[in-house]
Formats: structure tokens, sequence, C-alpha cells
């Protein structure tokens, strides 16, 4: 019912969004043609190292963290105006907002915790969801063309964030047992701990924070290395070459529209399984030692 | 102009080789899903919420298969 209705609400958003995204294209093709110089270039990982733009009180700033601070402030701005004047029928954008937040309530918390820890944990999903959300989709927006989620730093620091949630979550709930039941496992017997015990603190203890953060991360830098490599092969196939291989150009102006659209796919995808595997590994944490 | 040459680092071929496993492993997840999805149409949102953990864990292993690229250059 509910994914109904979220779909009927994007078709009709569709078309606002496509120029949004044309103009997103147009802009990266202009970029890249004047920065072209006769051969092909494809993108490098020095995307993601852009120059100091500026520097305030010792801390620099770069394209990046702009970006971020934007979307830090969309982020606010939208739930504040979303939440100021609350109403019990609530208007359009009060129940755009509503929405989004009763989705992480009811699909991601309250259905994997259960009722009680979902509220207790519900800021810290919240909170993760829509970073990620807002960080993410700044990777298609025009003229600022990059997530902010697309350096180590924003993904890592949720990640550590989640982490520290889960070993408190098991911490609180039993003081004694947690990190016993974690690494040995009630029901093996004794000679295999040699072997489990070492492969569960890998990928409990080790693995899971770096994981989290490997996906938020290449998802984001590979999402972004695709769009540029579609567009800048545009400009070169329709400015550099010209003539008939512009039907090239054509078809890879295509393909990086299409990938476009995906990628808002990918950072709303994104958003929800970080917040998702925060909750897993949250009640794995507090599940009953059997 | 020589077509099958090959330039650089042979790790570019690496990424391919390490996208395999977590391919056939998504594609088993998904494929299960929408079976018993046909099955239990109404455990469809549980299967979904499954589905979409099962396929994080699966392709976690493919984007440690990028991040090894770049650290190893």
């Amino acid at each position: 019912m509910s994914t109904v209705r979220r779909r009927e609400s994007f078709q009709l958003n569709a078309p606002k969004q496509e120029i949004a995204l044309l103009a997103n294209a147009v802009n990266l093709l202009v970029q890249a043609a004047s920065s072209d110089g006769g051969s092909f270039q494809g993108p490098s990982i020095d995307e993601f190292f852009p120059p100091t733009l500026f520097t305030i009180a010792g801390l620099e700033f770069n394209r990046i963290t702009v970006v971020r601070l934007i979307s830090t402030v969309a982020l606010i701005l939208i739930f504040w105006l979303g939440t100021r004047k609350m109403k019990l029928i609530p208007g359009r954008f009060q129940s755009v907002v509503e929405m989004g937040l009763d989705f992480v309530r009811v699909n991601i918390a309250e259905d994997l915790l259960g009722r009680k820890d979902g509220r207790r944990f519900l800021p810290l999903l919240t909170t993760i969801f829509f970073m990620v959300l807002f960080f993410n989709i700044t990777g298609v927006i025009p003229f600022l063309n990059i997530a902010g989620t697309a350096v180590i730093g924003t993904p890592l620091v949720l990640a550590i964030a989640a982490y520290i949630a889960f070993i408190y979550a098991g911490v609180k709930k039993s003081p004694k047992n947690f990190f016993r039941n974690a690494l040995f496992p009630p029901g093996v017997p004794w000679f295999l701990y040699i072997l489990v015990t070492p492969i569960e603190f890998i990928s409990t203890f080790i693995l899971r924070p770096i994981t989290l953060t490997l996906r938020l991360l290449m998802n984001m830098v590979v999402g972004h290395l695709l769009l540029v490599l579609f567009f800048t092969g545009t400009a070169f196939f329709v400015f550099t070459l010209g003539g008939l291989w512009s039907l090239f150009g054509v078809v890879t102006f295509a393909f990086g529209f299409a990938f476009s659209l995906f990628e808002i796919l990918v950072a709303v995808l994104q958003a929800y399984v970080f917040a998702l595997l925060t909750a897993v590994y949250i009640q794995l944490a507090v599940a009953e030692e059997h | 102009m020589d077509i099958a040459a090959i330039n650089g680092n042979i790790a570019t071929v690496g990424y391919g080789l390490a996208a395999i496993g977590p391919a056939i492993g998504v594609g088993i997840v998904v494929g299960k899903t929408i079976e018993g999805v046909a099955r239990q149409p109404e455990l469809a949102g549980r299967l979904q919420v499954l589905m979409y953990i099962g396929i994080a864990f699966t392709e976690a292993l493919a984007f440690i298969g990028i991040a090894v690229g770049f650290i190893f250059q």
C-alpha cells in the first residue's frame, strides 16, 4: 500500500527531476569540454581530492566540504520548515516529512528492534538515514555534482557511531556476557573455539565497521566515476572528435542520463541499507542468548 | 593501432574477477527472494528486508575488491 503511494508521488515529481538531471548533464559537459586538451582523459581518483577553496580558523574547506555544508543546511531547513507549525491534518510538505520519519520508525526501527528498543535507538537510526540520504543525493544535484559521502570521512564517522551503538546496546543488555557470547558462541565444542573465536572476532569487531564504511564510500565513488566517465566521453566525442563520432556521444549521453537516474536509486538504497544494517547489528547485540 | 594490446596494471583485471563471486551471490539472493514471494506473497515485505540485508552482506565483498585496487596500486 505504502509503496504504491510512494511510487505515485515519485512519478509526480519525475519531470522536475529530469530537468534537473539534464541541467546536471549539460553542466558536466561544459566543464569537461573547457578542460579537455585533445586526447581523452578518463576520470581518476584525484576527483575526490579537490584543491582547497578557503580556510577558516585553520580548517581547510574544499569543494566536497562545501557540498556537505550545503546539504546539512538543506537538511536542517527542510526539517525545521516541515515541523514548525504541526497540524493534525498535515499539509503537503508536512506529510512528506512525516512520511520520511515514519518510514525510518516503522520499517527500520520497529520492524527489526521491536517497539521498546526501536524507540531507544530511533534518534540514531533517523540521523543516520537522513544524513546519508542528503549527503548521497548531492551526487546528482546540478552544480554540486559530488556526493558528500564520496570521501572516507563521513562514512567512517557514521560507521564508528553504529559500532559504538551496537557495543553499547550489547553491554547494556548483558554486561557480563556480551563479549563472551560474541566471541565464544554457546553450543560449540571447546576445541572448535580455536577456529571460531578468531573468525567471530574479525567478522564482528573489525569487519563490521569496515564494510559499513566501504559499502557506502565505494558506491558513491564508483557512481561519481561512472557519471564523469560518461559525460567526459560525450564531450570528447562531440566537441573534440566531432563529425560522425557525435553519434557515439549520443549513446554515452543516454547512458550517462540513465545512470544519473540509477544514482538516485542508489542514494536512497544506500541510506536505507546503512540504517538497516545498524539496526541489524543492534538487534544481534540485544538478542537473547540461546 | 594495436587493438588487443593491454596497457597498465594487471590489477585492473582483478576487480572484474572479484566481482564474479558477489554477482553470483546477489543473483542467488534475489532469485530465492522472488521464489519465496511467489510461494507466499503475504510475506513479501519481510522477505524484502531480509533480501536487502543479504545483498548488503554479499556485495560488501565486491566493494572490498574496489578498495583493494586503490590500496595496492
